[in-house]
């Protein structure tokens, strides 16, 4: 082996005391290889010490799926789960092994209803080969046999035999064409509130995440981007840090200028004293008033997407009794992960070596072949433990810039982190939603025609540069055109902007933003016609699959809540539910405010459907977590523009929420099977119009645009 | 320079202004904890210098001579998890992980000072942040270990 080519496994042995002190559950590539291990298929290993190896393909952010995954392929498998070790797939290994693990990117909730099928079925056709190898060695029927735990029983006689001694025969057998799965009804494993893998590796400080990255002679990378997006760094003068300690190179890469140092807060520090010309582009002029005047034009825009058209919404509007309208506004918003971007890079001739927090591993890799202009099989990807990656870490920009400059270095490795200004001032923003709700109304307060107007970037067609099919985004528009609500007419129409502000996926999407949209103008609709607003919903969901799950999920949460029952004097509730990543999801929110605007939460009740509930205490997690990670962008975010650039910097201005402002958060997980849901995304979507809803009960104030902080409204401990 | 890093001595020849944080992390390798914010806001970089919690990007490292720094590397006796450790397993408390390092010497230095600490306790002295949002299970973790420990600090 090439001495600079390490991998990950050699990178382990420098960086940490002891490669061996990985805890069992979960070990990196290559430090799981052991001398009697049969590969039962591409999924799974059996050691002749019954130790069973259990590949995952996707990364792992903190959503949960290096657990749940595993215990999908170890459910079929029957395995006793206390053996196995989970065993992370690196993307060369996909590549060169014509994708058998299929997609690796973790985003979109997509993990495990994307890959639960092939998952299920790696494992259930493993069980299968070993009952085979041990009806062939007893010479007795298959059918006589069964496997439990890790062991293949034959159920006359009582013989066992364990998987490691059957591992080898069964390796050399057919494998099965067909692989009938299990009824979840009958899962013994996957459905029970299980421990995560990691867990132990995290509270002890071993897991390496991207930015732990350490080798030999490594050097760091700290860069400054152009303030106006689009702008270009035309002269540099680094004369005063030329000579400073640590100093390794000063490079002007264009669209970046980097410092390369022996230690990242040299780099930071130098990087700061080196004089840069930037030249702004045509947008350095730009604020956040014009962006806002341009998304109100596209509010009566005449050339638009028409994303549905059912019945005749534009002559029912005009002819309505009583038409209802609102305009609601949802801002840009940063990821701002705790982990900043970072991407470590090596360039030996033409062979590159990376490690990164990605969501993304095989994006990473083919970036980061095309950077350096070399054949895909000559790149190795290491996606390390991410430090939250909330689609943020899906593109791939920080993978190019790092591999820009490791060229500049041939043969040194190059960790570039991004400081955190650098990180909240050069995301992919989520996108600021300006959107139309015209309802017409019965004399019963019945809506029966709605027109749903989307003034909205596109992050399809501006980050991903993709042809929209007909104009339309799915993602701005979504939870819009389908609707679960019967209604007569329903007209969805799309008016894109695109600015210079670069956009992207923010966990949720446009489940983050449009379910306020939409369940408050519900709210709206509802109060109109002076009915309860579950009652409200309830009547208006016509009895088919979808809104069938609607109700369940709508009727399990508002259970959960006690809706209905009378609060404490000043306590009021809101309600929502949308569907999302496949999921159904609802929320409760309790509230008071007081006279000041202080805003004390009293309770969340916020639940899902996610067909089959893989690990609940995963689900939970991500529920209570989702509850933050929502209520931080709903009272503070806000991303705001000035010539040309972004305002906030770091965590004073971009504020998020802490222990002491946590609300009491209670979780529903009722899953009704017969269909496979996301969790990490969809669990965010009803949060935030539930709270609109309690805030609009509480106070009669219609609360249309967010954050809350510009309406005068603090979050206060309940 | 020299540092009492968990226990080991490492001598230092670093600037004196140069944050704590980036002579554990890039001189001495000790990578636990981490960079978040560079500006004392986030906590993810808290160690315990003398049995206080320190955000170590704001902490000059030349302070911290001398004296006795534990990371969340360090935390564990022989092998044997911290009671707080512990309890954020028992709890499934950490989702990233990133900023747990931080959090969890913030809790140890909290139940240092109060065994049997309140709500409102854990609220004023567990002030770092976690995008995850782990709050409510960092809570019951905190109750727990102290729980755990009863009587014994």
């Amino acid at each position: 082996m090439n001495s600079n080519a390490l991998n990950r496994r050699q990178f382990l042995q420098v960086s940490s005391s002891s490669a061996a002190a990985l805890s069992l559950g979960f070990v990196w590539p290559d430090a799981a290889v052991a001398a009697q291990n049969t590969v039962v298929n591409a999924w799974i290993d059996i050691h002749s010490d019954e130790s069973i190896v259990i590949r995952y393909a996707r990364t792992e952010m903190g959503q949960g799926s290096r657990t749940s995954a595993p215990m999908l392929v170890a459910e079929e498998l029957e395995a006793d789960w206390q053996k196995v070790q989970v065993l992370d797939v690196p993307a060369h290994e996909n590549l060169s092994r014509k994708r058998v693990y299929g997609d690796m990117a973790s985003v979109g909730s997509r993990t495990i209803r994307m890959s639960q099928d092939y998952l299920r079925k790696a494992g259930a056709a493993a069980r299968i080969m070993l009952i085979e190898a041990a009806a062939q060695r007893w010479g007795v029927p298959v059918a006589d046999c069964k496997a439990s735990l890790s062991q293949v029983i034959h159920s006359a006689s009582g013989k066992k035999l364990s998987y490691g001694q059957l591992a080898a025969e069964a390796a050399k057998l057919t494998p099965p064409k067909d692989i009938p799965l299990k009824d979840p009804k009958t899962w013994t494993l996957a459905g029970k509130p299980l421990p995560r893998v990691d867990m132990a590796d995290i509270v002890t400080g071993k897991i390496r995440y991207g930015v732990d990255v350490q080798l030999p002679d490594m050097l760091h990378a700290a860069i400054a981007q152009s303030p106006v997006f689009g702008g270009k760094a035309t002269a540099i003068d680094s004369s005063r840090v030329d000579n400073r300690r640590g100093i390794v190179k000063v490079l002007n890469l264009g669209e970046f200028v980097a410092v390369v140092a022996d230690n990242w807060w040299r780099a930071k520090e130098a990087l700061r004293d080196v004089a840069i010309d930037w030249d702004n582009g045509k947008n350095g002029a730009v604020n956040s008033a014009g962006i806002m005047q341009y998304y109100r034009k596209g509010l009566t825009e005449t050339e638009v997407a028409i994303v549905r058209n059912d019945g005749n919404a534009p002559a029912a509007l005009a002819g309505a009794d009583k038409v209802i309208e609102a305009d609601y506004y949802t801002p840009y918003l940063a990821h701002a992960t705790m982990e900043p971007m970072v991407c470590t890079a090596m360039l030996n001739g033409d062979k590159l070596d990376i490690w990164a927090s990605t969501q993304n591993p095989e994006s990473t890799l083919a970036t980061g072949a095309s950077t350096a202009e070399v054949p895909q099989e000559n790149v190795r990807v290491f996606a390390m433990q991410m430090g939250g990656g909330l689609g943020r870490k899906s593109p791939q920009d920080f993978t190019r810039q790092a591999v820009s400059i490791a060229m500049q270095i041939p043969g040194k490795s190059v960790k570039l982190m991004w400081s955190r200004e650098e990180d909240m001032q050069h995301g992919l923003y989520r996108p600021a939603s300006l959107v139309r709700m015209r309802a017409a109304v019965d004399t019963a307060g019945k809506p029966q025609a709605l027109h749903v107007r989307v003034s909205a970037p596109s992050i399809f067609s501006q980050l991903l540069r993709m042809q929209l099919q007909n104009g339309i985004d799915n993602q701005a528009v979504a939870c819009f055109p389908d609707h679960p609500y019967a209604i007569p007419s329903t007209l969805v129409d799309f008016a894109m902007r695109s600015t210079h502000v670069p956009v992207g996926f923010w966990r949720t999407v446009g489940h983050s933003q449009n379910p306020f949209v939409r369940e408050c103008f519900m709210d709206e609709l509802a109060h109109a016609a002076g009915q309860d607003p579950l009652a409200f919903r309830l009547s208006l969901l016509p009895d088919n699959e979808k809104a069938n799950r609607d109700r369940s999920i709508l009727n399990a949460v508002a259970k959960a809540a006690g809706w209905g029952k009378p609060l404490p004097a000043g306590v009021h509730r809101g309600i929502a539910s949308v569907d999302g990543y496949g999921s159904w999801t609802a929320c409760v929110c309790e509230v008071s405010v007081s006279a000041r605007g202080e805003v004390k939460i009293h309770r969340v009740v916020i639940g899902i459907d996610p067909g089959y509930a893989v690990n609940p205490d995963n689900i939970q997690a991500q529920l209570q977590g989702s509850v933050v990670h929502g209520l931080s962008a709903i009272f503070w975010g806000e991303m705001t523009i000035k010539d040309g650039r972004i305002e906030q910097s770091n965590f004073h201005d971009y504020r998020m929420m802490r222990m002491n402002e946590m609300p009491k958060v209670e979780t529903v997980i009722a899953p009704t099977g017969g269909f496979w849901g996301g969790v990490g995304e969809p669990t965010q979507a009803p949060l935030a119009p539930a709270l609109g809803n309690a805030l609009f009960a509480a106070t009669g104030k219609r609360i249309r645009s967010l954050p809350l902080k510009n309406h005068g409204l603090t979050l206060v401990k309940a | 320079m020299k540092l009492l890093v968990n226990g080991h001595e490492h001598t230092l020849d670093v600037e004196p202004e140069m944050p704590l944080l980036w002579a554990l992390r890039d001189e001495l390798d000790i990578k636990g904890p981490k960079y978040g914010c560079g500006i004392a806001q986030c906590g993810s970089c808290t160690v315990l210098l003398n049995g206080e919690p320190v955000r170590s990007c704001s902490y000059p490292v030349s302070s911290a001579d001398g004296q006795q720094v534990i990371s969340i590397e360090g935390l564990a006796d022989k092998g044997k998890l911290h009671a707080v450790q512990q309890a954020w397993i028992d709890h499934q408390v950490p989702q990233c992980g990133y900023c747990q390092g931080g959090q969890m010497l913030a809790a140890v230095a909290l139940l240092k000072k109060k065994p049997r600490p309140t709500d409102q306790d854990i609220d004023a002295a567990m002030t770092n942040i976690c995008r995850c949002g782990t709050y409510a299970r960092m809570r019951t973790a905190i109750h727990a270990a102290a729980r755990k420990a009863g009587g014994q600090s």
